[in-house]
């Protein structure tokens, strides 16, 4: 990468250009029906203290089981992000009183985490590749909720999350914009989503982010960071990195030190606020659990996971590249959901995959961002997309008409065969019948003929125009060319 | 029929299979014993309606010779189990009122092979304790010699007592650093602490999880042996325990101990200990040399260091298993301000003087910057521990050692907390170690004050030190009975 690339990266502050310096952890919900420690349910939106067991309530003498389904899934994660796969890994009480913490500590991974080294793939700003570091993904219980908000003087405890097991997957501070970070997050989202081991539904808190951001000089020393808690969505996250790294210029820039601290983003005002210092940083006295024996893996056990990984993310986008002759970008956007490629693959079947990554990208999204539907909701099946492309291809219906068939679909959920035959909507492609139309345009525009047979080439285009003006777009466009360039001639 | 107090668990058994008394005879026996020993103060809870409503039930399974393993049997409850329905405390005003919606494991068994629950017995508060002073409704007063007002021992003071003083058949305890053991040595009855892991701690309130053990007191050796039948195996909601398989602890009893090797450790002598005690562990020697055993002196150097590692491990899990008396969700709650100073009230009022201090020093050792130096170290010095017993079962196969290292001492005597915590310092070892240990009376020293020897073995080898249990036992013929016992 050119130094002019990495500086479009940089904030431009009076004393020069600034880089910013990012690392995420990142919390994501495992995907498991029961808690990481009891048997209750994790479903989303029960009524409060609805998915309580005994153990998440921390009743006395209540001792935690691990859940394996977490254990694998945490494995499988670990195996997406390229990361080394800890056979020994211990949980750790981490130690701090609040209501919604029953037991009074998080079980979670402190010395020895399940997951150890990776990396991620991402695009970066300028739409390069970038490698991003994973430093580590550990397992640990989600708290449960406190709300404030329900009466006067009392303050509410819903522990239905309680107990929940959460993946946090740590980067390496290599992210250097609030755009990277923000591709970094939908990268590990669209990651776990296709293996399944996250639903990554921020809005429902499945998928939530701490950044830690410091800013510098370009290439120079690290400077003292402060963290910004849990951001539920990509856009907050690009904005509160992007506040704050100015915040910390600008301190700088005036002389001022950066107070390692905790900070809160607001969403109201898009600023981050002081949560607390690095001296009023808890101790949280972490231990192992005596509750829970270390976690030791085999290694057919992580075999047998690596054999049963699905196609990951980056695999699959050179796939669609290969198999469907697509650009890489188009590859990127059909990869970036499961549903998509699902979608894609079925609708391009023995079709021109570029032709169907068009219509997809920019028909169908189209229509779907208009209309605010969302994407498991469309209303076009993937046979009546590969029936359209098909009329197309096999110059049934010119790609304009095609269009007005797409939104007929669209509204109707009728096939294209259909209405393309109930509407009559079938190219001409007889000679004869496009000639009539070509002499009657003739005949009609005189004055132009005689203007293009003086030389304006450029008119040729109307001409084309109103040709398929009168055949109602339905004249095979080559052929109007053809005739139109052997009548004018 | 005679006195059916006198009865140990398997002579209850076959009487009542013989139907030469009812369960509801035995049991109404017992609700009577309790109420001539109240004075004692062992039951914090009785539940005498329901043992009644029990006795039917066992009544009509021996008419129908549907018995089940102990049938019958009237069982006291150390506080620190969790019993459905029926008030459990852990001897602490934290948990005043607290009842819970489930039942212990190890009691679970009990009631499945038909004992029957008398009621909850006294403790120290948390199991925090070599006297049960700590207990909030007051110190348990041990049977022997009781208008000298001596300590049961602790924490399973309640238990040790209530089987001495016969207000019940046999009882459970829980040993964290000699808290059956030691208890069942000042009351002149049977304690055994099985290996960490052969039973479950699922619903056993938690002092320390990584040495917390359930196990039985009772009247004799062959009664151990029963009792750790019924409540000993694996159970998947308890992540350490084990499942070795679990033997016919009472059937395999009586084996010749000609033979077997048993060592003399050298250092389990401390200064001030008594020469009653000193003369018990010859007696005892000389009972396993009648026998045919091999005796071996034998030296366990880092014994030393077990009641200062006990000290930092116990206390760093305890501060961290107490944190959920917090007053927000069950137990007692003293309001305040703000959330902060709802804990404090709540914590404060709550937790007598000793948790508190065990919460601090606990708290302290797992602080950053100190961790290394206590917590971390204590660790590394409780695996040296482990090492030298595994080591030394090598070369014999069970040690021979005073439970401790002085008789029961008066109730309220101890100002000075050490001399309070050497009373543990024969039978912490073993429990850091995680090995079983059993505890047996041999005699009574000058004051008529029992005298308990301690058998340690390897681990899961409890039948083994039943066996030599059973053997010390027959020879000594220890037959007394404290003055303060219901007859």
């Amino acid at each position: 990468m050119s130094n002019a690339d990495q500086n479009s990266n940089y904030i431009s502050g009076k004393t020069g250009d600034w880089e910013i310096v990012i690392g995420l952890e990142i919390h994501a919900q495992v995907l498991s029906s029961s808690k990481l420690f009891s048997g209750a349910s994790t479903e989303f939106g029960k009524d409060p203290n609805h998915n309580v067991s005994l153990v998440d309530a921390a009743m006395p003498g209540m001792l935690p089981v691990i859940n394996q389904t977490c254990i694998k899934q945490a494995i499988k994660s670990g195996i997406a992000l390229n990361a080394e796969i800890n056979k020994y890994s211990v949980f750790d009480r981490k130690n701090y009183f609040y209501a919604d913490l029953p037991q009074g500590y998080q079980i979670s991974q402190y010395k020895y985490p399940i997951v150890g080294e990776g990396s991620l793939k991402i695009t970066d700003t300028n739409g390069e590749d970038k490698v991003i570091g994973i430093e580590r993904i550990h397992l640990e219980q989600d708290a449960g909720k406190s709300l404030h908000d329900q009466h006067p003087s009392k303050s509410f405890i819903d522990l239905n999350r309680t107990g929940v097991a959460l993946m946090e997957i740590v980067s390496k501070p290599d992210l250097r914009s609030p755009e990277e970070a923000a591709s970094y997050v939908k990268k590990i989202r669209t990651v776990l989503r296709y293996i399944e081991t996250c639903d990554g539904n921020m809005e429902q808190g499945s998928l939530r982010a701490d950044c830690n951001v410091s800013v510098r000089k370009p290439n120079g020393d690290l400077g003292t960071r402060c963290e910004i808690k849990n951001l539920n969505s990509i856009k907050f996250i690009s904005q509160a990195i992007q506040y704050e790294a100015e915040r910390q210029v600008e301190i700088l820039e005036n002389g001022g030190v950066i107070d390692q601290e905790t900070r809160l983003f607001d969403t109201s005002t898009g600023e981050t606020r002081s949560m607390r210092s690095k001296e009023d940083a808890h101790d949280y006295r972490y231990f192992p659990d005596p509750d829970l024996l270390p976690l030791e893996l085999s290694d057919s056990q992580i075999s047998e996971i690596r054999s049963d990984m699905p196609e990951l993310p980056d695999q699959l986008v050179e796939r669609l590249i290969s198999e469907y002759g697509i650009t890489k970008y188009d590859a990127n956007v059909i990869a970036e959901e499961k549903e998509y490629v699902q979608y894609y693959e079925d609708s391009a079947k023995n079709r021109d995959g570029k032709l169907v990554v068009n219509w997809m990208t920019s028909e169908l999204f189209g229509l779907l961002k208009k209309n605010n539907i969302q994407f498991n909701q469309n209303p076009i099946s993937p046979n009546y997309l590969n029936e359209l492309v098909e009329l197309i291809e096999n110059k049934t219906i010119s790609g304009k008409i095609a269009k007005d068939v797409f939104e007929i679909i669209f509204a109707t959920s009728k096939s294209p065969k259909m209405i393309v035959k109930e509407k009559g909507l079938e190219q001409v492609t007889d000679d004869g019948a496009i000639e009539v139309f070509v002499d009657q345009v003739i005949n009609e525009n005189k004055d132009k003929v005689k203007e293009y047979l003086s030389g304006k080439d450029k008119l040729f285009g109307f001409f084309v125009g109103q040709v398929m003006k009168v055949s109602q777009g339905k004249a095979n466009p080559g052929l109007v060319n053809k005739i139109l360039k052997l009548k004018l001639k | 029929m005679s006195n059916l107090l006198q009865f140990s668990i398997s002579e209850a058994l076959s009487l009542l299979e013989k139907k030469e008394f009812s369960t509801k005879e035995l049991v109404e026996t017992y609700i009577n014993a309790i109420e001539k020993t109240k004075d004692l103060n062992m039951y914090l809870t009785k539940c005498f309606d329901q043992a009644l409503e029990q006795a039917k039930v066992s009544d009509q399974n021996y008419l129908n010779g549907n018995q089940r393993f102990l049938e019958g049997i009237p069982l006291g409850v150390k506080d620190m189990f969790c019993t459905k329905g029926i008030e459990t405390t852990a001897s602490s005003k934290i948990l005043k009122k607290f009842i819970p919606t489930y039942e212990s494991t190890v009691t679970h068994n009990l009631w499945k092979e038909g004992a029957i629950n008398l009621g909850k017995l006294s403790c120290d508060e948390f199991a925090m304790g070599s006297s049960n002073e700590t207990a909030a409704k007051g110190e348990v007063i041990n049977p022997w010699n009781f208008e000298e007002k001596r300590t049961p021992g602790g924490s399973s003071g309640g238990s040790a007592a209530a089987v001495a003083a016969k207000a019940a058949l046999a009882a459970t305890g829980t040993d964290t650093g000699g808290s059956i053991r030691q208890p069942a040595a000042f009351c002149g009855v049977v304690g055994l602490k099985p290996t960490y892991g052969r039973c479950s701690r699922w619903g056993i309130v938690a002092f320390a999880s990584s040495l917390d053990q359930a196990g039985p007191i009772t009247r004799n050796v062959s009664d151990a042996a029963l009792m750790l039948q019924v409540i000993s195996g694996y159970d998947p909601k308890d992540s350490t325990s084990s499942n070795k398989d679990v033997p016919n602890f009472y059937n395999d009893l009586g084996k010749s101990i000609k033979g077997i090797k048993i060592g003399i450790p050298e250092e389990y002598n401390s200064d001030g200990i008594s020469s009653d005690i000193l003369n018990a562990k010859d007696m005892t020697i000389n009972f396993l040399k009648e026998n045919g055993a091999e005796i071996i002196p034998v030296k366990l150097p880092l014994t030393k260091y077990s009641l200062p590692v006990y000290y930092i491990v116990a206390p760093a899990e305890a501060s961290s298993n107490l944190a959920r008396y917090d007053g927000v969700r069950y137990g007692a709650r003293i309001d305040g301000n703000s959330l902060d100073e709802m804990y404090e009230n709540t914590r404060n009022l709550g937790f007598g003087d000793e948790v508190k201090r065990r919460i601090m020093i606990g708290t302290y050792v797992l602080s950053s910057g100190y961790y290394d130096a206590y917590y971390l170290k204590a660790q590394k010095v409780r695996r040296l521990i482990k090492n030298e017993f595994t080591e030394i079962f090598k070369q014999v196969d069970y040690l021979v050692t005073p439970t401790t290292p002085t008789t029961a001492f008066k109730l309220g005597s101890t100002q000075d907390l050490l001399t309070m915590y050497l009373n543990d310092v024969f039978t912490v070892p073993a429990s850091l170690a995680g090995i079983p240990g059993i505890s047996l009376p041999i005699k009574l020293d000058k004051n008529k004050l029992p005298v308990g020897i301690q058998i340690l073995g390897k681990d899961f080898d409890e039948q083994g030190l039943l066996n030599v249990a059973k053997v010390i036992e027959s020879c000594a013929s220890f037959k007394d009975t404290p003055n303060g016992a219901a007859s």
